[in-house]
């Protein structure tokens, strides 16, 4: 377990949160949240823009009061005991949280003071972790010349100076390219393999899947949906396979060979696209041969997992019609 | 419920003290000086209004107001340097306001640290924009052969009354920073206040010549005190009524307006 949780009041459940609300305006942004996160887990909230996730993540490292409601971290109360929770957390917010005036060293190295560390053990923690993320090179460089990925890297680093029990990641991996995804995942699973529990949010349900332990689906301000990823899936049922045919004048003889061997009935659409629920990967290889043996041939073959709008249509029965105009004004201030 | 039993780890504790206060404020004052560095551009209100402004009125007016450029100078370098001194002050609002728009503000928000320190920080950090101001003036006043009766002893004495004053007053700026929306709006709205507060003044003409409204708003305003306060310890090496009267003024102004950017500043965090 976590060396700072021998320290707090309740070292099992690292967030509790009741009847959490936030309004700006006429605009609720978060409407009654509840949560359980236990210590020592990833746990991703997931949801399109404008669900009210960064909002939420907000209230639970104070940076801003929640109107309604309490969330409490490892037990201690993030309104009332503000600075204690602050000693508790580490946070990575969705727009660098870094100076871009300074180089990555200077960066680290004024964090890691203003987190307690003496003068040499800050200039140690900085080598260290600049070591640990891959930016001794460009350490000196000032962060205008940084790419992307490198500028979340400085900020996760700059997260785990005091080596927080809980760390906040908010949309850790929006707009990186899949490359530096991939290595922020593994990042993010070694937090976890250290103690420390993590708490991200994210659009994209891969990601949920591929990292978090439990998910909740968050739409509007409320929790819709909450369970491992796995019960999450199930609920939206399986992927579907996708085929499209050369000639769609085979398409009744192909609707009857899916038929057959997946036991479904087949959606045939104008172009010659056939699309049918696969419960079991295997049997893609027996519909291909089945298609092959009949000389129908094929133009594209793809496997679909559910997306986030798809596991949206399943819970709500509304699609996740904000995020288009929500993703341009993302857009337009990242570019500011 | 709380065990401190772990020797290696200090307790939880709910209130930063002033040990950290102090600490925090300091490494926060070191990222702005960090930041100077980086960008020295920003140092251009201070360093070239106080040479630009000298040579520019004591060539236009010294000879109107005291028959000749040398015996303006005793007059109207004081005058600068209050004036300039408060322009340096005016740019922690643009600065806050800038910071605060950016994702770093939100890790300072969120770190075990005195909330005051950002604040704290940018403040003593701009000591270094104060005393360029300070030497500059001087400087550029020396070369125009302006040679005060008490040399650097009343000149650093001025130093300290003019920088303590700038402490002070910047808490008006930094408050317009805390509650303005945009960097340039703040900007506007320091100017607004800057000009005729320094201005309409006793800086650069003697208050008897001005009409009788302008007059009675001269006399009361508090820089026309702080330049007498300037002019008579530099000049005759006198700390008289109008020094008090700066300290007290500057005291109160950092009395009301530090508590309001505070509030303001814990509203927005």
């Amino acid at each position: 377990m976590h060396q700072l949780l021998s320290l707090v009041k309740n070292p099992l459940l690292a967030v509790e949160v009741s009847g959490l609300v936030k309004r700006f305006g006429d605009n609720c942004a978060v409407d009654g949240v509840d949560l359980k996160i236990p210590a020592g887990s990833i746990y991703g909230v997931l949801g399109p823009n404008g669900a009210g996730k960064t909002t939420t993540i907000r209230m639970l490292s104070t940076l801003m009061k929640p109107d309604k409601g309490y969330a409490k971290i490892f037990g201690h109360d993030v309104d009332k005991e503000g600075h204690i929770v602050r000693q508790l957390i580490g946070l990575t917010g969705q727009y660098a949280s870094v100076d871009e005036k300074l180089s990555a060293n200077e960066n680290l190295f004024i964090f890691s003071r203003l987190l307690g560390l003496s003068r040499s053990d800050a200039r140690k923690k900085t080598a260290e972790l600049l070591e640990e993320f891959g930016l001794t090179e460009a350490a000196k460089r000032p962060l205008a010349k940084f790419s992307g990925g490198m500028r979340r890297r400085l900020d996760l680093a700059a997260s785990l100076i005091s080596k927080p029990p809980l760390i906040f990641l908010d949309e850790p991996t929006t707009g990186l390219d899949p490359r530096t995804r991939l290595q922020m995942w593994n990042t993010i699973r070694n937090l976890v393999s250290d103690g420390s529990t993590v708490v991200l949010t994210t659009q994209y349900l891969d990601e949920a899947d591929q990292l978090a332990d439990h998910i909740a689906v968050i739409d509007r301000g409320r929790v819709i949906a909450e369970g491992t990823p796995s019960q999450l899936k199930a609920s939206v049922g399986a992927a579907s396979l996708e085929l499209k045919l050369k000639d769609i004048a085979e398409d009744q003889k192909a609707k009857q060979i899916i038929q057959s061997l997946l036991g479904v009935e087949g959606h045939v659409s104008g172009e010659g696209i056939i699309t049918a629920p696969l419960s079991d990967p295997e049997l893609i290889t027996d519909v291909l041969l089945a298609f092959r043996n009949e000389k129908i041939q094929l133009s594209e073959v793809s496997v679909k997992t559910p997306t986030l709008d798809e596991v949206f249509l399943a819970i709500t029965g509304h699609e996740t019609v904000k995020s288009e105009a929500e993703n341009k004004d993302t857009v337009l201030k990242n570019s500011k | 419920m709380k065990k401190t039993t772990n020797a290696s780890l200090p307790a939880l504790s709910n209130q930063p003290g002033l040990k950290q206060i102090i600490r925090h404020s300091l490494t926060m004052a070191y990222r702005g000086l960090l930041k100077v560095r980086r960008t020295p551009e920003q140092l251009i209100d201070v360093t070239l209004q106080p040479i630009l402004f000298t040579l520019m009125f004591g060539y236009l007016f010294g000879g109107a107001v005291s028959g000749n450029v040398h015996n303006y100078l005793p007059i109207i370098i004081p005058g600068i340097l209050a004036q300039s001194i408060i322009t340096g002050a005016i740019t922690i609002g643009v600065q806050l306001r800038e910071d605060m728009e950016k994702g770093i503000f939100d890790r300072f928000k969120s770190l075990p640290i005195p909330r005051i320190a950002p604040l704290a920080g940018a403040l003593l950090a701009d000591t270094i924009r104060y005393a360029l101001v300070t030497i500059l003036t001087f400087a550029t006043g020396y070369m125009m052969g302006y040679r005060p009766e008490t040399g650097l002893a009343g000149m650093f004495g001025v130093s300290i009354l003019v920088i303590a004053f700038a402490w002070c007053i910047s808490w008006i700026f930094a408050l317009a920073g805390v509650v303005g929306r945009t960097a340039a709006g703040v900007q506007g709205i320091s100017m607004m206040i800057l000009f005729p507060l320094t201005f309409l003044s006793n800086a650069y003409v003697p208050i008897e010549t001005l009409p009788s409204a302008l007059k009675w708003f001269a006399r009361v305003n508090p820089v026309s005190h702080l330049i007498t306060a300037i002019r008579e310890m530099v000049n005759q090496g006198v700390i008289g009524q109008d020094f008090w009267l700066s300290v007290i003024g500057g005291i109160t102004v950092f009395l009301i307006f530090a508590p309001l950017t505070m509030r303001a500043y814990r509203r927005k965090a």
